[in-house]
């Protein structure tokens, strides 16, 4: 009678992913594969020149060319009020530049053609004067006294600071610096990023003059902030907006912010009174939007002989190009940066920050990361390294050392969040088995003596994820909850909406086990949507991993609704009272008589043909979930690597993962993911970047020079788990999706930098290109900073 | 991808490819496997007005050994058939290690080895492979056939000897005079990169002693470069330890690499010295490779 849980795809159920089965046949429905009747094409002009007053645009040629519908300047956005718009993080952003350009790339001008092969002529045809400024890239110069203002359109604005924010105790830390044996010391960069999705941005908006009614197609992983944003900034009444986000190629963060090409593409529909698609290209995509990291991290840390952290110091430059709009909770101006050290027990610490405005293109968007965390993971155990080598001691003991023991949560970390659950140092001795620690170690010292070069680099780390709690976190003032709907139809079979909305994270496959858990109805039986602001309960969207640990919670919470509702009609089918029924998975039976019963599809049905006198009809609910708290999943990565000598190239030998995650609802997606995000970690230690070079020219628009990873050349990964329930989420989950790419880049920068250890080198900063290897190697000196752009 | 405007023709014979290059004074390219071309036009950095894709010729994609030795290169031939061609090793080592480090798999599949030798880009590695061998280019045009060596045929960084109205249809390697032997070496950021710097070697031997060799360089230059001094100090000689030293110093002294975010000047003679070192420690006789 028992139905078994993995076999109807509940929790635990390696259940092969729904929307594969679209996909993997090219069915997939993406942006770009709509085309609606009448519709017009969109090409944006950007700018060649990192600063520059604009003087002029001519557009007369391009209005010449036959086909073309419409082309707008900022200067005629303006006249409309929109050549501004407002950021997630209470700055302005130009959506057609009016006055300067402010990064290579920027938006200037767009043309609607009845092609787009006519929309891209033309705006090859419109030309710009322009009048070249002195170009800032770096916080340095943008913080040189005499350093040209970029946001010289802000009133009081007379140099490049954005913010000045501090975190901490300074007073705490400072004593805890003056009673430290050893102080040690580490500074680095953690280089520009783009999350570079292989879909780009793009948009479809359709005004219907007849309806007042405004539906956008747009490739956006929050539709209800888009929707709130539309609202606001073209001041149309937000009943009349309806922002549907169909199959996403990818996100991770950089289809959170709100971007000049969608903006555009609104106004345009609006004035032609036509749907007007536009798609970015690959190099708009990777020039203008959103990036992540480019933040400069410098800290010590106070430490007693005997091992024990006694307060950390950090202070980051952040570099956030011309616009603030940083896709982060308004109240902390660096993300979750403050979240380092959590894993370990430390009793103080401070960070101060400062962020600056740069000739460079706006985003700090959580590239698949919880706001800034990975870059305060990186730090954190790049110091802990950097410590554990000053003390001689074993970098993994010291780690044990300092651990928070598991006995001894919740514990509050050293910059004030809660962590709650955690088995950290069975995790450590799960990654150091796998990798065969001790024996490593030997085999180490063997190759040296042949003049071989091996490294084992160990990262652990606990990281705050499924923001908010709404007390805490919120979005330019909308609290960070998130929501699900269910509805359960006559016949035992349910449609499940939330407000999140998935770009690869499976959420059609795992919600649905989520509801089969809780409900017992098959997973199969379960349609998943999302995306759609007309059907969709609000929510704040897939990002930070917040997806499981809010939304999955919702869908929780939603089904326990249903349950409790179809108790009560179970309780009339059987003509008992409801104490005296009990649950079992997917079916309600007498206590006195557990033969007795009716399954959740037969509750199902009464609720539409047969319910109780008094009760409404039907079997649907929403919920809002507001978490407690974050969910504070911890991983154990270590990775072992060959440095050639010669050539400094390095090899991954191994990379063991440990993730305690809590409850996974999908194994073999909880896995897909980590290594996902391993991949993404291998990608920033060793290749991926985006530079600039003194003009502000990005070097890293196209594939060629953007440097992902490929099959080919990522290692492979293996993977181990520990289970530590969330205690506070409906079914112990926590999240998952970044964990990997936050904690594993530290990994592979510790096992390069030990298989350098002894040669004087300290740092090398990513990405651990052969070249920059080869030289700290042979120079016996660090290697700071983006990789050198030499032209001449 | 939306390119400039162009118009495309599909000859489908050589004399037919060579009458459209003549008639469109200059402004024609000729696609093969388009794997550098498309992505140019893509970025509208290429906008030819004319496209004239030799897809359709028959017999062109070959590659094979004439009975004399000599070895040739048809104009449809693809870095994959070299790549899959179990006996390449054998007749020609040096090839058959570059071809399956050219690019990645995908332009592998497509792309094709002539045409990468036209495109000229200075961090090709066939032309590198080429020079070593001592190869040439062979040319159709109105006026029939002419062969070009590899070591002129680039005459500037994505430049080549071509007429316009020129075809090239083969590539040919001459007969070797004794064994060969060689290999190519490729320091890449990620596979598909361009090479931070090539070395491509051939040797050719009787017994122990270097009868002919020949070094190529790729990346290192503003094109190829023909390292003819490290090649000649091995002529005569057993490949032992001083004689493989004086090879790679001179490899390193005549390549002519810049900074960039590849790496700087240093580093690129650095890892020519030891490509060309590696590659001929590798051919050394297994008792001499002992000490």
């Amino acid at each position: 009678m028992t139905i078994d849980e993995v076999k109807i795809g509940g929790l635990g159920a390696s259940r092969p992913r729904v929307e594969d089965n679209r996909f993997i046949r090219g069915k997939g429905n993406y942006v770009d594969d709509i085309a609606l009747p009448g519709m017009l094409h969109m090409e944006l002009l950007r700018s060649p020149l990192a600063h520059a007053r604009i003087k002029s645009i001519d557009v007369t040629a391009a209005w010449a060319i036959p086909g073309v519908r419409l082309v707008l300047t900022g200067e005629m956005m303006a006249s409309r009020n929109l050549a501004w718009m407002p950021t997630l993080s209470y700055d302005t952003q130009a959506v057609l530049a009016t006055d300067k350009v402010r990064f290579q790339g920027q938006e200037i001008a767009c043309v609607v053609a009845d092609d787009p092969y006519i929309a891209k002529d033309a705006c090859e045809a419109i030309i710009v004067d322009y009048e070249p400024l002195p170009v800032i890239v770096n916080p340095t110069q943008a913080m040189t006294a005499g350093a040209p203002v970029i946001r010289d359109d802000k009133e009081n604005q007379h140099d490049n600071l954005i913010f000045d924010w501090e975190v901490g105790d300074k007073d705490g830390t400072d004593a805890a610096f003056s009673a430290a044996d050893v102080v040690s010391e580490l500074e680095l960069h953690y280089p520009r990023s783009h999350p570079s999705p292989i879909e780009t941005c793009g948009s479809i908006a359709d005004f219907d003059r007849s309806t007042s009614k405004l539906t956008v197609y747009m490739t956006t992983q929050a539709p209800h902030i888009i929707r709130a944003a539309v609202a606001m900034v073209a001041e149309l009444p937000e009943h009349m907006i309806r922002i549907i986000s169909p199959d996403l190629g990818g996100g991770f963060g950089n289809k959170v912010p709100v971007y000049p090409g969608y903006v555009v593409s609104i106004l345009a529909s609006i004035l032609l009174e036509r749907p007007v698609k536009w798609i970015e290209d690959k190099t708009g995509n990777l020039i203008s939007t959103g990036f992540g990291r480019d933040v400069y991290l410098r800290g010590q840390m106070a430490l007693r002989k005997d091992g024990k952290i006694l307060g950390v110091r950090m202070h980051t430059d952040s570099d956030h190009g011309a616009f603030f709009s940083d896709a982060q909770p308004s109240k902390f101006k660096i993300g979750l940066m403050h979240s380092a050290f959590a894993c370990y027990d430390i009793p103080t610490a401070h960070l101060t920050a400062q962020g600056v405005y740069t000739n460079k293109a706006p985003g700090g968007v959580a590239y698949r990361c919880s706001f800034r965390v990975t870059e305060a993971m990186f730090f954190q155990e790049r110091m802990v390294q950097a410590a554990a080598d000053d003390l001689g001691l074993d970098q993994a003991e010291f780690r044990r050392l300092n651990f928070v023991q598991d006995d001894d949560f919740p514990h509050r970390t050293p910059f004030g969040f809660l962590t709650d659950s955690g088995q950290y140092g069975k995790c450590l001795d799960i990654g150091l088995e796998a990798v065969g620690y001790k024996k490593f170690l030997e085999q180490k010292e063997e190759a040296k003596k042949n003049g071989r070069l091996l490294g084992i680099g160990i990262s652990t780390m606990t990281e705050p994820l499924g923001a908010g709690n709404s007390r805490e976190y919120d979005i330019l003032g909308i609290k960070m909850f998130d929501s699900a709907e269910l509805r359960v139809h006559m016949t035992g079979k349910a449609i499940l909406r939330t407000g999140a909305k998935s770009q690869g994270q499976g959420h059609e496959t795992t919600w649905a086990q989520i509801v089969a858990h809780e409900l017992g109805i098959p997973a199969d039986d379960v349609v998943v949507e999302e995306g759609d602001t007309d059907t969709a309960p609000f929510g704040m969207g897939t990002y930070a991993s917040r997806s499981t640990p809010v939304a999955g919670a919702a869908v929780s919470m939603v089904s326990r609704k249903i349950r409790a509702k179809a108790r009560k009609i179970a309780a009339h089918l059987l003509e008992v009272s409801e104490e005296d029924i009990d649950w079992e998975l997917g079916r309600f039976y007498l206590r006195s008589s557990p033969d007795r019963g009716v399954t959740i599809q037969e509750c199902a049905m009464a609720a539409y043909s047969n319910v109780p006198d008094g009760m409404e009809p039907g079997l649907e609910n929403n919920a809002y979930y507001d978490p407690p708290n974050l969910t504070w999943p911890f991983a154990c990565y270590i990775a072992t690597v060959e440095v050639d000598p010669l050539t400094g190239v390095w090899d991954v030998l191994n990379m063991v993962a440990v993730d305690d995650c809590g409850v996974r609802i999908n194994p073999m997606i909880v896995e897909g993911q980590i290594m996902g995000g391993l991949t993404e970690a291998y990608a920033m230690a060793s290749m991926q970047f985006i530079t600039f070079d003194d003009e502000g020219n990005c070097v890293g628009s196209n594939y060629m020079d953007y440097l992902l990873p490929t099959a080919w050349e990522t290692p492979g990964f293996e993977l181990h788990e520990v289970v530590t329930p969330c205690p506070h989420h409906p079914i112990g989950a926590k999240g998952i999706g970044e964990c990997a790419t936050v904690g594993g880049p530290a990994a592979f920068v510790n096992a390069v930098m030990d298989a350098l250890k002894g040669s004087g080198v300290r740092n090398v900063d990513m990405p651990l290109l052969p070249d920059r290897v080869y030289e700290a190697l042979t120079t016996s000196r660090d290697v700071s900073g983006a990789p050198p752009i030499r032209t001449s | 991808m939306y390119p400039s405007r162009f118009s495309y023709e599909a000859p489908t014979t050589v004399k037919e490819a060579i009458a459209l290059l003549s008639k469109a004074n200059g402004e024609a390219k000729v696609l093969a496997g388009g794997q550098s071309l498309v992505p140019m036009m893509k970025l509208r950095f290429a906008a030819p007005q004319i496209l004239v894709d030799i897809n359709n010729i028959p017999g062109l994609a070959f590659h094979s050994a004439d009975p004399d030795g000599t070895y040739r290169i048809g104009a449809l031939c693809r870095h994959v058939d070299l790549e899959k061609d179990v006996e390449l090793a054998a007749q020609q080592p040096t090839m058959a290690a570059a071809a399956p480090v050219i690019a990645d798999p995908i332009v592998r599949t497509r792309g094709t080895v002539v045409g990468s030798l036209c495109h000229a880009d200075p961090q090709g590695d066939w032309a590198s492979v080429m020079s070593a061998l001592g190869g040439s280019i062979v040319a159709e045009g109105p006026n029939g056939r002419r062969t070009i060596p590899c070591s002129d045929f680039v005459n500037g960084p994505f430049q080549n000897l071509l007429e316009p109205e020129e075809l090239a249809v083969e590539a040919t390697v001459p007969p070797p005079v004794g064994t060969r032997a060689g290999g190519y070496l490729k320091l890449e950021r990620r596979i598909g990169d361009f090479a931070t710097a090539g070395v491509a070697v051939s040797l050719e031997l009787s017994g122990e002693q270097v009868v002919r060799a020949g070094i190529g360089l790729t990346g290192v230059g503003p094109s190829t470069i023909c390292a003819d001094a490290a090649a000649e100090t091995l002529v005569g000689q057993a490949l032992d330890q001083s004689t493989i030293e004086r090879a790679a110093q001179l490899a390193s002294d005549v390549s002519q690499p810049r900074s960039d975010h590849r790496g700087s000047e240093a580093y690129k003679r650095h890892i020519v010295a030891t490509f060309v070192t590696r590659i001929l420690s590798n051919l050394q006789p297994a008792t001499e490779q002992a000490t």
